[in-house]
């Protein structure tokens, strides 16, 4: 089933950053599934364990469902002194979640961050590839609303 | 068209919310009989400024507007046709006073020389503002060894962190036999307050791809890599973008320019590790690898990327090869001192005004830096100390703000130019948490193949974390000196090795401060929450009893109408009565 994504590139060894990349972007929570490994670990003609020392050395990937738009919220020291525990707060309030968790439905998936290279504007927090910055909790609370808005 | 409007659309501008505010232009165009060519730019620096809109006339008479929102767009359109200038909105003008205009005039911007002025996705932008020029100079008027020698004469060193000389690097490369040699990109940005390399691959990506082509043809190679990080998919679009168009237009690919010399260059992402930066771990990440770093020698130029000769270089520094071909070794290194040639990009972050980036002269007195071009600091506090070269570098206390930006001044005072970041604290901040902070960061990060490294950098961070509680004892100030030597001595790349250079730095310049958590229980700038005693002040509280009721462990009574009070040993410390008390009847202290 995830044939599609991984013909897209050729089957060598460097393009398996991009393959998971590809399939996890692609899967509606967010994550690399052991079929999906198992797969990637055909195509490649790399061994499976090779493919987890990858997806767990990076931390932008899953092996764990998640939900439809992840959160990562920068946690890195110039956001910090900028308020980010404020905005680590309200978010947490606003979802209803602790950090690395999914909502309820299944929506969104909150996690942190080291520094998104957005410093000028901190505190900044990434959803999905949109860059938000001079978050104010007000801000926060209208964001999650407009991505809630538009699921429905 | 005789008028032109840009939006700034960097990440920094889509952050602030620039898409609102192109599309209420885009729409008033559309209903209105003003006549303008919308365009996108990226980031001319002012990121505190952002969204940014600029309107430049026929007469190349140029208005700079920050801090738009999207429903101020009609008002300032309608009142432009009409002549009026909202000056208070301007920030950057060649016609009348802007507030940044100062900021902008003590820079020199040669890396930074086409951000948020070209449209980074037009490659006949790029070609307007004298792009590709110096490949075809390079391709067809230098020998190989005479690019090297440029770039050698320039003084040009390395703005990823290390700062070895860039000539004398490709050299190296160049020296290597081989049939197959790489030329690698490392834009893999991660140092915390650091954001020039993202900037200009946002900004001006012909640049890098202009700087790495020329400097494939000098060493011989016929194969590039460009290793973005994932964080900056804007980046990555804008890199595909030009890649294509170059090619197309035969600045990459077979035949450069008509001539024998043919260059592929591919992009690859990487996915959230900030190791990866490191040289070696980053090739090994571009083959498919967990990117562990590796021991050097041998060094990439003599067994790199699939064990081939390869040569690789930070964004920014490769943004300054084009410049420095084009108008000569000699005009470069004008700028800058004996030993720091030309100009470096500045990160400024943190506490202070101006945040976003500035390019200056090496050799400017940090105090200019922060005070002249950064506008100084952003609240009444005063300044602290700024951290220079991120998690890697140091913090640099107010005593030392003569100190000048250049590599060798910067790492007299234990700190290090790095990439460029710098993060500005006010007296607000607490020295011992932010190094707890920065050392969290690289303990977080670490690859986990050094003991020292892995281990080392936790015991620290356990030591810090009591120290912030209180818990700390005098000998930890001791231990932690101890440890931070055998981690940097015990290390194998980079990362491990400087882990303990914010916590050295503040040791040096803000001991008291540690000592006062240590001995005293106190942290003076009123931030670890543990060491936070709230009191009630009975002159003061009139009994309204809002603190009683906000507090969630009930450590506070009194009668109603009567001065309350807080019974310390239940007391969690949350805060919730100072806010709630009306009257500044409850001190923090
Ligand atoms: C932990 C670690 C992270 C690094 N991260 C980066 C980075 O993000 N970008 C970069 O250009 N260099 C980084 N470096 C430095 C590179 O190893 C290398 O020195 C540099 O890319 C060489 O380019 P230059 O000579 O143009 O500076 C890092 C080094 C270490 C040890
Ligand atoms: S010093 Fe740290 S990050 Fe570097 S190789 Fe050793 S464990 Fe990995
Ligand atoms: S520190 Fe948060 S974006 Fe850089």
């Amino acid at each position: 089933m995830y044939e599609k994504f991984i013909k897209k590139y050729a089957p060598t060894k460097d393009n398996l950053i991009y393959i998971l990349h590809e399939i996890q972007d692609n899967h509606p929570q967010q994550y690399v599934s052991e079929e999906a490994v198992q797969e990637v670990s055909e195509y490649l003609k790399v061994s499976p364990a090779h493919i987890y020392g990858v997806l767990t050395f990076y931390t932008m990937f899953s092996t764990k469902p998640r939900g439809k738009n992840i959160i990562r919220l920068c946690e890195s020291p110039p956001c910090f002194l900028r308020g980010s525990e404020q905005i680590l707060k309200k978010l947490k309030e606003s979802l209803d979640v602790k950090i690395g968790e999914t909502t309820k439905d299944g929506l969104f998936t909150l996690e942190l961050c080291a520094c998104l290279g957005v410093c000028g504007n901190a505190p900044v927090m990434m959803i999905n590839e949109d860059v938000y910055g001079d978050l104010t909790e007000k801000k926060v609370e209208k964001i999650i609303n407009d991505i809630k808005g538009r699921q429905e | 068209m005789s008028l032109k409007i840009k939006v700034g659309m960097a990440s920094c501008g889509l952050a602030a919310g620039a898409r609102d505010v192109y599309q209420a232009i885009q729409k008033y165009l559309e209903n209105s009989k003003l006549e303008a060519d919308l365009a996108s730019t990226a980031c001319i620096g002012m990121c505190f400024a952002e969204p940014l809109v600029e309107i430049i006339d026929a007469d190349n008479n140029s208005l700079t507007y920050g801090d738009i929102q999207p429903q101020e767009v009609e008002t300032i359109l309608n009142d432009y046709l009409e002549g009026k200038i909202h000056k208070d909105k301007v920030i950057l003008s060649n016609i009348m006073e802007g507030s940044e205009n100062e900021n902008l005039k003590n820079q020199t911007r040669i890396v930074l020389r086409n951000c948020g002025r070209i449209d980074p996705e037009s490659l006949q932008d790029y070609l307007e503002n004298d792009g590709y020029k110096a490949l075809e100079k390079a391709l067809k008027e230098m020998e190989r060894t005479q690019i090297i020698q440029e770039i050698k004469d320039s003084g040009l060193r390395g703005r990823g962190g290390a700062g070895f000389p860039t000539g004398l690097k490709w050299q190296f490369a160049y020296d290597t036999p081989g049939p197959k040699k790489y030329f690698i990109c490392n834009a893999d940005e991660g140092d915390p307050g650091a954001f020039m390399d993202r900037s200009v691959l946002e900004g001006d990506p012909h640049s890098i791809i202009e700087g790495m082509t020329i400097g494939a043809y000098a060493i011989g190679a016929d194969e590039g890599y460009i290793y973005c990080r994932a964080e900056y998919p804007l980046a990555i679009k804008h890199l595909q973008k030009a890649i294509k168009d170059a090619k197309e237009a035969g600045y990459l690919g077979k035949n450069i320019l008509g001539t024998d010399f043919n260059f592929n260059l591919h992009i690859k992402q990487g996915a959230g590790a900030f190791v990866c930066g490191e040289e070696t771990a980053l090739m090994a990440s571009i083959e498919g690898e967990r990117g562990m770093p590796r021991i050097r020698p041998p060094f990439p130029a003599q067994s790199g990327l699939w064990g081939k000769p390869t040569n690789i270089n930070n964004v920014e520094t490769l943004a300054n090869v084009a410049w420095i071909i084009l108008n000569g070794a000699q005009k470069y290194n004008k700028y800058g001192t004996e030993k720091s040639k030309g100009t470096k990009v500045f990160a400024l972050a943190g506490k202070i005004k101006n945040s976003g980036l500035i390019e200056v002269p090496m050799g400017m007195p940090l105090k200019d830096v922060i005070y002249k071009v950064g506008g100084g600091m952003k609240t009444e506090k005063p300044f602290k100390g700024v951290q220079l070269g991120g998690p890697s570098g140091g913090c640099v206390p107010a005593e030392l703000l003569d100190t000048i930006v250049d590599y060798d001044s910067i790492t007299k005072t234990g700190a290090i130019m790095g990439s460029g970041g710098m993060v500005v604290m006010d007296e607000a901040t607490c020295m011992v948490d932010v190094a707890k902070f920065f050392l969290n960061f690289t303990q977080n990060e670490s690859c986990g193949k050094c003991t020292f490294c892995r281990v080392g950098t936790k015991r620290m961070l356990e030591i810090l974390t009591r120290i912030t509680e209180g818990k700390g004892t005098m000998e930890d100030l001791e231990t932690l000196e101890e440890l931070s030597e055998n981690i940097s001595q015990g290390s194998l790349c980079g990362l491990g090795q400087t882990a303990p250079n914010p916590v050295l730095t503040t040791l040096k310049y803000f001991r008291e401060e540690y000592i006062a958590h240590i001995k005293d229980k106190r942290c003076p700038a009123g931030v670890c929450t543990a060491l936070l005693k709230y009191e009630i002040t009975p002159e003061k509280c009139v009994g309204c009893t809002a603190c009683a009721r906000v507090c969630p462990v009930e450590a506070i009574s009194g009668e109603v109408k009567k001065p309350h009070k807080i019974d310390q040993d239940k007391c969690i410390k949350c805060g919730s009565c100072y806010d709630a008390c009306k009257f500044d009847a409850i001190t923090k202290s």
